[in-house]
């Protein structure tokens, strides 16, 4: 347990929560709030969306939180860009060392395709669930559709690219490890605790997931997602601007 | 670096519609099933920042990772099948005499524009601009909801085994160009981009052609 997992034990436990495999989660993270999520038996690979609570228009940018940080996958020090040049939430602690963003989810026909059927009608609520499903379901509790599924962020999920874009699926996942992201403003975060597109098992068996919220302090001036490169420190100014106007 | 270069079979008197967007330009244009949409480079190392939507339900529209998944590659070229949001393949890209195309890049806009650059640098045209306007414009039932990840045609964005994400000087040059069939009705929404902090124009954004080719009922052509 990393120094700043911790200082979190010792802050205000908000939320402990267990996904199953296969579940979908959706809440709204207040800013400063520490949302942790932990690979209980390892092979997780939760799919998150993020949306500004407020003003869902606005939402999480794979182009623009790439390119502001010269990285295609994201760690700690790494914060999640939206499509307005403010930054959602900040990832302030990481066991895994590498989360996906750009092989997004799969749908109803795929998940068909390669674990078979998996009805309700057979397996009640064990059925097969795939990731597009569940982020329509819980974007619909929000108001929200498919207009508003944009390219999704993979936790857990290691994909390698070599040096003509061919891509590798590697395991990044083990027991016990945890990522931790704290919300920078108010934050609509959306999961899907589904398999991975890229996931070469070919039998349908999503880990557990465990999740937790922490009451917190946003970005300090010494943070190190602020301080990781000076795009950030622009990223955090334009949110904290932002912020000044609600 | 694999590149297979693939020309077209078509000639230029070939096309049916001809139209030169200028540098900064949004641009919009429905394309029939079964028609090659050609885009050129006319000067070299331009970026034409470019969607696609089902044109009976743009709520259907290209999807960068569903894309990348379903060839299990991150860049494209000649044998790339545009994948929707709903699975289904909108274009199939025919023909490259470019060899790579960025799909993580994304569209620049004044917002992260400030972010990357300086804080000074809001007022500078962007290609997120030009796509808004032409959906104002032409296509209001359209808005911010329906700008998703786009291709970067001609600009060459490499992800080190790392993953570090780089902007590498261009592999494209004048006269280049990128050929799509049609798999489906799609309106297609470019911008071409007015970015002058980064080398992804050489820093001199220029014109690009656009070439629509009919339908052959007698041809299947080769992917």
């Amino acid at each position: 347990m990393g120094a700043s997992n911790e200082r979190l034990a010792k802050s205000t436990l908000l939320v402990h929560e267990q996904l199953r495999g296969g579940q979908m989660w959706s809440r709204v993270v207040r800013r400063g709030q520490v949302l942790t999520l932990i690979d209980v038996e390892g092979g997780a690979t939760p799919a998150a969306l993020f949306y500004n609570a407020r003003q869902p228009l606005e939402r999480y940018n794979m182009a623009d939180t790439l390119k502001a940080q010269h990285t295609a996958m994201l760690t700690r020090g790494h914060v999640l860009y939206s499509d307005m040049g403010r930054v959602l939430m900040s990832i302030v602690d990481d066991g895994a060392g590498w989360h996906d963003t750009f092989t997004g989810h799969m749908d109803r026909a795929t998940s068909v395709r390669k674990f078979g059927e998996g009805s309700y009608q057979t397996l009640r609520n064990d059925f097969h669930r795939d990731t597009r499903s569940n982020f329509l379901i819980e974007l619909g509790k929000h108001g929200l559709g498919k207009r508003d599924i944009v390219p999704n962020v993979n936790f857990f999920t290691k994909v390698a690219v070599d040096a003509d874009g061919n891509l590798t699926f590697v395991a990044a996942s083990a027991p016990e490890r945890h990522v931790s992201l704290r919300a920078e403003m108010d934050v609509l975060v959306v999961l899907s605790n589904t398999p991975h597109p890229l996931d070469p098992s070919p039998r349908y068996a999503p880990k557990p997931l465990a999740l937790t919220l922490h009451e917190g302090r946003p970005a300090a001036d010494d943070d190190v997602c602020r301080t990781s490169c000076e795009q950030n420190a622009r990223g955090f100014q334009l949110t904290e601007d932002y912020l000044l106007s609600l | 670096m694999e590149q297979r270069l693939v020309e077209s079979t078509r000639l230029p008197s070939e096309a049916s519609y001809r139209e030169v967007i200028e540098s900064g330009c949004g641009y919009s244009k429905l394309v029939r099933r079964g028609e090659l949409l050609r885009i050129v480079d006319l000067e070299g190392n331009q970026a034409v920042d470019t969607l696609f939507y089902s044109a009976s339900d743009p709520s259907e529209r290209y999807s960068a990772t569903a894309t990348i998944v379903a060839q299990n590659k991150l860049y494209l070229s000649t044998g790339s099948r545009l994948v929707s949001s709903e699975g289904n393949v909108l274009l199939t890209i025919v023909a490259d005499t470019c060899g790579r195309h960025d799909t993580l890049g994304g569209a620049c806009a004044a917002e992260s524009n400030q972010v990357r650059y300086a804080l000074d640098k809001r007022h500078m045209h962007s290609c997120r601009d030009s796509f808004l306007l032409e959906l104002a414009l032409h296509h209001p039932h359209m808005t911010k909801r329906d700008l998703t990840s786009n291709i970067n045609f001609f600009m060459n964005v490499p992800v080190t085994s790392d993953g570090t994400l780089r902007f590498a000087d261009g592999i494209s040059g004048k006269g280049r160009y990128v050929e799509l069939r049609a798999e489906t009705d799609v309106l297609v929404l470019i911008s071409n981009c007015p970015q002058l902090n980064n080398p992804c124009n050489a820093y001199d954004p220029t014109p690009v052609e656009v070439l629509i080719f009919p339908a052959r009922a007698d041809v299947h052509e080769e992917t």
